[in-house]
């Protein structure tokens, strides 16, 4: 999933000091379960909000809609018909959420609450950790189901570099190495052979927005 | 020849190759340059300059390595991967090439996190086996990266460093023998202390047919006092520092721990001498550039070759 972390409070706060009447626009797909812009964390933003600006002696009038997935028109357009009651939206979703919207009412300001951090997995409740860069050309068959590019602090794709040390990143030493973990998978199954030639540079063309097509489905004529 | 630099000379012709090391200024002191290379003139076959090392900004290594060949000096170029992507590198090459320079070391480089910049962006767009072969395509297929033609090779002799001692030990010479089929010429070490391990190593790589594909200079830093055997031992990555090498630099007495460390360190070259396997000897002398000239007499090799 998608994991975000909410911006701190005085910032959130801070984009918001010119307007009064807000609407702030839960996910309710990653962000939720991570626990970052769900229903509950939209309530509680509100209430924190709220409470602030009127000890400020400026209130603001401040709501609550949670759509299923603010990555999906189907969703966002529940919000058509109360969008034009705010003067700004507020966005708890992950930044193509937060782009979603402000794509779908041009003429609104649209303010993100969270930072998007990463694609990553969930360790246990409110720990998260990431496992993948979305380079758009998974090397994971290769490299025992370990991520070079997310999980080598170079992302090298011929490690490790002299820096590994006993196990560990040379970064710190609770970041486990990540090729000293691929080396001892493979070895184990068997497989370090995968690892034997070198990899060709890497093609990054993924820095310009990407598109995926199923097969089977073709771009709408006009969106 | 590859490159016809001095180092490739010195190494084709069989003698033990003896390079040095210089870090650039923090600054733009081009007499802290100057003053440096003079310590070293005359007593190493190539000069290391080194590239932002440890992540902190210094005079960039193309531009010391100038410098050095100004004062009749051989630079080894050293080239991280953290600073540039594939277009600079490769400008940079050209441009090094272009102004004298023969030889070039590929690294990943330390991870800017160490640095006096630990907010940017670490490039990493190729890493240092990329950075090999990348070098080789330009000097023996005159092309770029991306395969078009470029308008005159540089003819560099290609470097890279290797770590004997890091975990996983196995698989050190395997890392080894890619970098040679990346295209590398020529090896330095990381600085050894635990002679045992480096033996074994190197035995490896005897067995495996290694050492008669690429030269391998031994990684050789004089400790100069037991603070820094102890820092080199414990926060240093990738470093390995027996408690053998801490107590006789103890053992030493006051006011003789750094010629201890210096006839440490020549005793291990008279090994490596005799060491099937190892070309030469790569002394990292790290800010001690004014010892380099006591340090090449008592390790005896002076004079240096001329080799034409």
């Amino acid at each position: 999933m998608i994991v975000a972390k909410r911006k701190p409070f005085d910032e959130i706060k801070d984009m918001l000091k010119g307007y009064k009447k807000v609407l702030n626009v839960g996910c309710g797909t990653c962000v939720a379960v991570c626990l970052a812009g769900g229903e509950k964390e939209v309530d509680v933003l509100n209430a924190e909000l709220d409470m602030a600006r009127r000890l400020e002696d400026n209130p603001i009038e401040i709501s609550g809609f949670t759509v299923e997935r603010q990555c999906d028109r189907e969703y966002l357009e529940a919000l058509d018909a109360v969008v034009d009651e705010y003067e700004a939206l507020l966005s708890m979703a992950c930044g193509a959420g937060v782009q979603f919207l402000a794509e779908r009412y041009p003429k609104k300001p649209v303010f993100p609450a969270v930072n998007t951090s990463f694609i990553g997995v969930n360790q246990d409740v409110g720990w998260y950790e990431e496992r993948c860069r979305s380079c758009s050309s998974c090397v994971l068959g290769m490299t025992g189901g370990i991520c070079p590019v997310t999980m080598c602090a170079k992302g090298l794709y011929n490690g490790p570099c002299g820096g590994t040390n006993n196990g560990s990143c040379e970064i710190n030493k609770d970041q486990p190495c990540a090729w000293y973990m691929i080396y001892e998978r493979l070895a184990a199954q068997g497989r370090l052979d995968c690892i034997m030639d070198v990899v060709p540079p890497q093609d990054w063309r993924n820095q310009t927005p990407r598109t995926v097509i199923q097969p089977g489905y073709k771009k709408p004529e006009a969106a | 020849m590859k490159s016809g630099s001095n180092l490739e000379k010195v190494l084709t012709a069989g003698h033990f190759a003896f390079t040095g090391e210089l870090g650039p200024p923090r600054g733009a002191n081009v007499e802290e340059v100057r003053k440096k290379a003079a310590y070293l003139k005359g007593k190493v076959d190539a000069v290391n300059i080194t590239d932002n090392q440890t992540a902190m900004v210094r005079m960039s290594s193309w531009a010391a390595s100038l410098l050095l060949i100004q004062e009749g000096l051989e630079p080894n170029f050293q080239m991280v991967c953290r600073d540039r992507n594939r277009l600079a590198m490769q400008a940079d090459i050209l441009g090094a090439y272009a102004h004298g320079i023969r030889n070039m070391l590929c690294l990943s480089g330390d991870h800017q996190q160490f640095g006096d910049h630990p907010q940017s962006m670490g490039v990493f767009d190729i890493d240092s086996m990329q950075l090999i072969s990348m070098v080789k395509k330009m000097r023996d297929e005159k092309t770029f990266l991306s395969g078009a033609e470029l308008d005159e090779a540089p003819n560099m002799f290609i470097g890279a460093a290797a770590n004997p001692f890091a975990e996983p030990f196995e698989w050190r010479v395997h890392r080894l023998a890619k970098k040679i089929n990346a295209g590398v010429d020529f090896i330095q070490t990381q600085c050894i202390y635990n002679m045992e391990k480096f033996r074994e190593w190197i035995r490896r790589a005897n067995d495996m047919g290694l050492t008669e594909k690429v030269y391998i200079l031994a990684g050789v830093t004089p400790m100069k006092s037991v603070g820094m055997a102890r820092y080199m031992k414990s926060k240093v990555p990738g470093m390995d520092v027996p408690d053998e090498v801490i107590k006789r630099l103890q053992g030493a007495g006051k006011g003789k721990v750094a010629a201890e460390g210096i006839k440490m360190a020549c005793e291990q070259i008279e090994e490596f001498k005799e060491m099937k396997g190892v070309a030469g000897v790569h002394l990292m002398a790290i800010e001690w550039e004014h010892k380099v000239p006591e340090i090449a007499e008592q390790a005896n090799v002076l004079p240096r070759p001329q080799v034409d």
